[in-house]
Parts: C-alpha cells; sequence; structure tokens
C-alpha cells in the first residue's frame, strides 16, 4: 500500500498568556512529534481522551491550525511548504467532515448551495453540470433530489451529517478527515451514517483520518488505530492488534475502561488514578508515568522513544526496552 | 420503595400537547439498581424529574398515574413536604456536572448547605462532615478542596463533588442522570466503580438513566427500555441482554459496535428512519414505522406492555401471547 498522506514529527504549541498583563507565556503542547501515515483506501483511527491533540492534528494537516513544526506529505508534496494558493488548491483532494451536524451548515443555504460551493470553489463546470453533481451527492449518501431546496433545520442530526459528507465528497476528493462524525447522533442513527462510511469509501477509493473517543466505533471503521496521549502517540498498529494484543499501558487501561454491553462478561478493570495532567507543563519522562499501573524508575526520567516492534507495531514505552538493547 | 403507576408528563407547546411520559409503569425495590436506556426525546429524564417534582409547571404538567415512595404518593405531597424529602431521602446527580454546580460559591460552601438544611448541623461540623464526604467520594486533599469554586476541579471531580452532594443524607433513592456521559471514559470507569462502592457500602437503591447500553450492562440489574415516551420492554438485564423481544431493543444491539477483541462485528445493522418528534408520533406503536415485522395492527393500535415471561415485559404485537 503506498502511502497517500505521512505525517512525519508534527508539533503544534499554543503560546498561553498568564498573569495580569498577560507578560508571563507559556506553552501548551497540544501536539508533540506526531508521525503516521495512511494508505491509498485506508482508515486510520485516531483516538484518545478530551485534550490529547487528536482533532488539533486533524486540523493541522489541513493547516486550519498552523503547526509549529513538522512535515505533512500528501501524495509526494509537502503541505507545510505550501503557499496560500498551492494550499486551496491541493485542499480539493483532502475535505473534512466536522463533529457538529447543526453547527457546520449555513443555516441560511439551503441543501443545493451548501453542496455546490465547493464545486463553485474549485471547479469549472455550467450550472446544468453543477447541478447533476449535486444531485449525484445526495444519491450517494441517501438522500433525495427532493431535499436540495429546503434548509438544514428540516433536517435530523443523522441527515445532516449525511449532508457534511456529501459536501465533502462532491468535489472527489482522495483523503477525508472524519472529527467525531458520530458523536452527536443518536445510537440507533449512529451505525447508519458509520455505514455510509465505510460502504463509501469502498466505492470512491476514499482514505480516512477518523477521529473519535469512541474505542468501539474506531475499531469499526479502522484498518489502523493509533492512540493519543497528552499530545503524543503512544501506540500505532493495525485494528486486530491493537484491540487483541496491545502493548502499551494506557491502551490496556483505556480498553478495560470501555463498559462492554454484555453483562455475562466478568472482567478485571484497570482503573488509572487521577486526571489527565495539564498539557501545559506535562509529567517529566514518560508523560503517562504518573498514572501507569507498570511505572519504573526509568519513567519519570527519560522521555521514551516510539519503538518498532514485530509487524509495523508502533509503540513509546519503556517496558519494550530490553527488546531493543538485548537486556 | 418507589412505585411509578401509569406516570403520564405532558408538555403543553404551541403545536398541542405532548406526551414526553405516556403511560409508564416501573419498581425499585430497596438497594436495587435499575437502569433506563433510551435515545434523546425518549422521555428517560423528565420522567426522573416528575418523581423529583422538579419540571417547570407550565409547560409541564403531570395528567395521570401516581408515584409511592414508601407511604407517600409524590404528586400529592405538599411542596414544603417533598423538599423535606429531595435530597434527603431522594437525591439526583445531573449529566453536566458544570451547570449543576453553582459557579460563585465554594464546593465547600455548597456541599455544607446540605449538612445545615437537612441535617441541621452547625458551621463547623458542618464543615468536617463536607470534608468527610468528599474524601469518602475520593476527592484528593479535601480540606484544600472544600475552598475551591468549581471551574477550578476537573470535569471527574465535579462529579465526585455531586455525588458527595447527593449522598451526603445517606438517601434510600438515587436518581442518576445520564451521570458519566460527559465525562472521558478512564474517569467514568472510575465514577462507575465510585457509585457501585457506595451503593454497596450506604444500600442505596439507584435509577440509572442512561443512553448507553455497556454501562447498563456494567452497572444495573434491570433495565426499562424507553421510547418517545412508552416503555417498550422491561426485563433483568441478564434476560434482556441474552433474549431481548422488542423489535427495537433487538435493532439497537444489533447496531452498536463494540471494543471487545473477543467479539467480531461483520457489518452493523441499521434501524432506519430516525426517532420521530414527539408532536408528530405515528398512531398505534411508536415504533412502527421504522419496524421491519410491523403488521396493520401495529400502526393501528399501541400494544400493552404484557409480561411474557417471569419479570419480561414486553408490548409488541408480534411477541408473546399475541402471536
Amino acid at each position: 500500500m503506498s502511502d497517500l498522506l505521512s505525517v512525519r514529527n508534527l508539533s503544534k504549541d499554543f503560546p498561553l498568556s498568564q498573569g495580569f498583563w498577560g507578560r508571563r507565556k507559556s506553552l501548551v503542547h497540544a501536539v508533540d512529534d506526531v508521525s503516521f501515515s495512511i494508505g491509498e483506501n485506508e482508515t486510520l483511527g485516531l483516538v484518545g481522551e478530551s485534550g490529547c491533540g487528536k482533532s488539533t492534528t486533524g486540523f493541522s494537516i489541513l493547516r486550519l491550525i498552523e503547526p509549529t513544526a513538522g512535515e505533512v506529505w500528501f501524495q509526494g508534496e509537502n503541505i507545510l511548504a505550501m503557499d496560500a494558493n498551492q494550499l486551496r488548491q491541493r485542499r480539493r483532494d483532502m475535505q473534512i467532515v466536522f463533529q457538529d451536524p447543526f453547527g457546520s451548515l449555513n443555516p441560511r443555504l439551503t441543501v443545493e448551495r451548501i453542496i455546490e460551493e465547493p464545486l463553485l470553489n474549485y471547479e469549472n463546470i455550467s450550472p446544468d453540470e453543477r447541478l447533476k453533481r449535486v444531485a449525484e451527492a445526495l444519491d450517494m449518501v441517501g438522500l433525495l433530489r427532493e431535499h436540495m431546496t429546503r434548509f438544514p433545520h428540516e433536517f435530523s442530526g443523522g441527515q445532516r451529517q449525511r449532508i457534511c459528507v456529501a459536501r465533502a465528497l462532491v468535489v472527489r476528493p482522495h483523503l477525508v478527515i472524519a472529527d467525531e462524525p458520530v458523536s452527536a447522533l443518536d445510537v440507533s442513527v449512529r451505525a447508519q451514517v458509520l455505514n455510509l462510511m465505510v460502504r463509501l469509501q469502498r466505492q470512491l477509493n476514499l482514505s480516512y483520518l477518523f477521529i473519535s473517543h469512541d474505542l468501539a466505533v474506531i475499531r469499526y471503521v479502522s484498518h489502523r488505530v493509533g492512540v493519543m496521549y497528552l499530545g503524543q502517540m503512544v501506540e500505532l498498529t493495525d485494528v486486530k492488534t491493537l484491540y487483541g494484543k496491545p502493548l502499551h499501558p494506557y491502551t490496556w487501561a483505556l480498553l478495560s475502561a470501555v463498559p462492554i454491553p454484555d453483562p455475562r462478561r466478568a472482567r478485571k478493570r484497570i482503573i488509572l488514578a487521577g486526571d489527565v495532567p495539564s498539557p501545559i507543563n506535562p509529567p517529566a519522562g514518560c508523560r503517562f508515568h504518573p498514572r501507569c499501573p507498570e511505572v519504573m524508575p526509568v519513567c519519570s526520567q527519560e522521555i521514551p522513544q516510539m519503538r518498532q516492534m514485530n509487524g509495523g507495531h508502533q509503540v513509546r514505552c519503556h517496558l519494550y526496552s530490553y527488546l531493543e538493547n538485548g537486556r | 420503595m418507589l412505585n411509578i403507576r401509569n406516570l403520564t408528563t405532558c408538555f403543553r407547546t404551541p403545536n398541542g400537547i405532548t406526551r414526553a411520559v405516556d403511560n409508564v409503569s416501573l419498581s425499585i425495590a430497596s438497594g436495587e439498581v435499575v437502569g433506563v436506556v433510551g435515545e434523546s426525546g425518549c422521555g428517560k429524564s423528565v420522567m426522573a424529574l416528575s418523581i423529583l417534582g422538579l419540571l417547570p409547571k407550565p409547560p409541564a404538567f403531570v395528567a395521570g398515574g401516581e408515584i409511592l415512595f414508601r407511604e407517600h404518593d409524590l404528586l400529592k405531597l405538599p411542596s414544603n413536604d417533598l423538599r423535606r424529602l429531595r435530597g434527603n431521602q431522594i437525591s439526583m446527580i445531573f449529566q453536566e456536572p458544570m451547570s449543576a454546580l453553582n459557579p460563585v460559591f465554594t464546593v465547600g460552601n455548597q456541599l455544607m448547605e446540605v449538612f445545615r438544611v437537612h441535617g441541621n448541623l452547625g458551621r463547623s461540623s458542618a464543615l468536617q462532615s463536607a470534608i468527610d464526604m468528599l474524601a469518602r467520594v475520593g476527592v484528593p486533599a479535601p480540606e484544600r478542596r472544600v475552598k475551591e469554586y468549581p471551574y477550578q476541579l476537573s470535569g471527574g471531580m465535579r462529579q465526585r463533588v455531586m455525588i458527595a452532594m447527593a449522598l451526603a443524607c445517606r438517601p434510600a433513592l438515587l436518581l442518576a442522570d445520564e451521570p458519566t456521559t460527559a465525562l472521558d471514559v478512564s474517569i467514568q470507569a472510575q465514577i462507575l466503580e465510585l457509585t457501585t462502592a457506595l451503593k454497596e457500602e450506604l444500600g442505596t437503591a439507584i435509577l440509572l438513566i442512561t443512553h448507553d447500553l455497556g454501562v447498563v450492562a456494567e452497572v444495573t440489574r434491570r433495565v426499562a427500555v424507553m421510547y418517545t415516551g412508552r416503555i417498550l420492554e422491561e426485563a433483568s438485564t441478564m434476560d434482556l441482554f441474552d433474549h431481548p423481544l422488542h423489535p427495537y431493543t433487538q435493532g439497537l444491539m444489533a447496531s452498536i459496535p463494540r471494543a471487545d477483541a473477543s467479539f467480531e462485528t461483520e457489518s452493523l445493522n441499521e434501524i432506519t428512519g430516525v426517532v420521530p418528534g414527539l408532536t408528530d408520533l405515528p398512531a398505534g406503536c411508536h415504533f412502527a414505522p421504522r419496524c421491519a415485522e410491523a403488521i396493520d395492527i401495529c400502526r393501528g393500535q399501541a400494544p400493552a406492555l404484557e409480561i411474557v415471561d417471569t419479570g419480561h415485559r414486553v408490548a409488541c404485537w408480534r411477541r408473546g401471547s399475541h402471536v
């Protein structure tokens, strides 16, 4: 599988003013040295708790937020080195679907105007042709031609998310970044949107960066999964290995904390003590060490590096250092 | 201990009267944990607020039924008596701990209020009780935390404060409305563990309202499934997950992705359509337009909730003795 998108050592620091006059400056390390790639026709799931930097990572790739450092290669071009014009053209191939289907559609525009806007931006085609493409897009996401003249408020949450998907796909992109696309939806409607996204991927050869806090949703849609904690990628591997044989203690804890809809399953929960620390002053050494059930003396002193394990499995944890050093 | 019989709660809206809770009967024994699951708009929160008499009237009004708590009918109780019961014998935890706490008072202040109003304690003993209670729900350094304001606490800590406040008077019944929905998974696990431990310790009965079938499976002994104001199915938790009967329950269970490695999901089942709004409910069974098994009678007449097995009730024309 050749890489469509390759993110290398991406970092984003947000400056933060403190003190009465805002003179004391500190930095929030929202994303710190994150690397991953996405192949053609592949879904990479990014999972983590609130504040772990998963959305900031997604936005940085499109430069909706300007990253502080790193490289983003898309189809052989470095996105971060582009000027505004080149970037605008490139974004046609990289579309985004946001979490909130109520806030991301302009309430004053009809569905037709909403979906044709990317076409007006990127394609110089006749109005007839445009209408045809909008109708195609609606058809793709399971909405009707009659819906074109309606306004967003006339639709339910699930239908609005379909409109967002249609808007993203109308320009036929290669990569879609989906930031918590089903979190705002009711349980019985979630399955409709998830199945739609999986089906469209096969039909249109799409790649997804699928961002969610929901481990069950991520498992269903992803081929490979990255787990983030406090701005860093702590584990990255294929979906089967991540859920079957996870290596990082944080992944163990996360997976054991997800409530499973099966009352007969007896399980041992790993309860993490305390809260996620602040990304302004992250803990020294491994960022997870104050909450880690397997903590060792080295963890508070040395920052663990991402290690390559068998079969492309990557993990950022000192537990596995002996495998490299032969200790 | 709590016995809800044929409760109907309505709202007056510009488009007419809507029934948010429609002829619901449910009982909870002391020390029992009962779950109510349903999607948004199914009436689960309105039911909890009806129990406590916390709905704004108007537009809300209770159109019928009774809510028996021990020997009292809560719907007929004078507001003074109800107030004495609230926070003392029945208390509630809300979904969003930030909006449920008062931002301009310290955590200690708000916790002490419970002890001073319901326990008739003086200032210093109320403060001591507040610190003890915070320690009990696992808030570190409670002596320091009592002096802090809600904005200084994380989401998980705020929810712990809410639980401390709700359990301060050792209530016989706790209504928990989506207590972990706003929290991260690792914090959710902490709170669920804490609630279960405190329940064992204090013998409190819990009515847990949630949309998450996973939470229901882990915490409750009995579950009622609600849809557009009505209970469609009620059973012991084991029974409900082993043999869900109502097409809605079955569809819901097959539509959720799972994170446990032992369970493979090939393709998610979709329930077609959307949850209807309360102002334009279909005639007959409310689920009929989305139901693959619907027949003529489903669209004309609402099925009654009937017992099909010991402790298993279902409202469906295609199940039980109707077939």
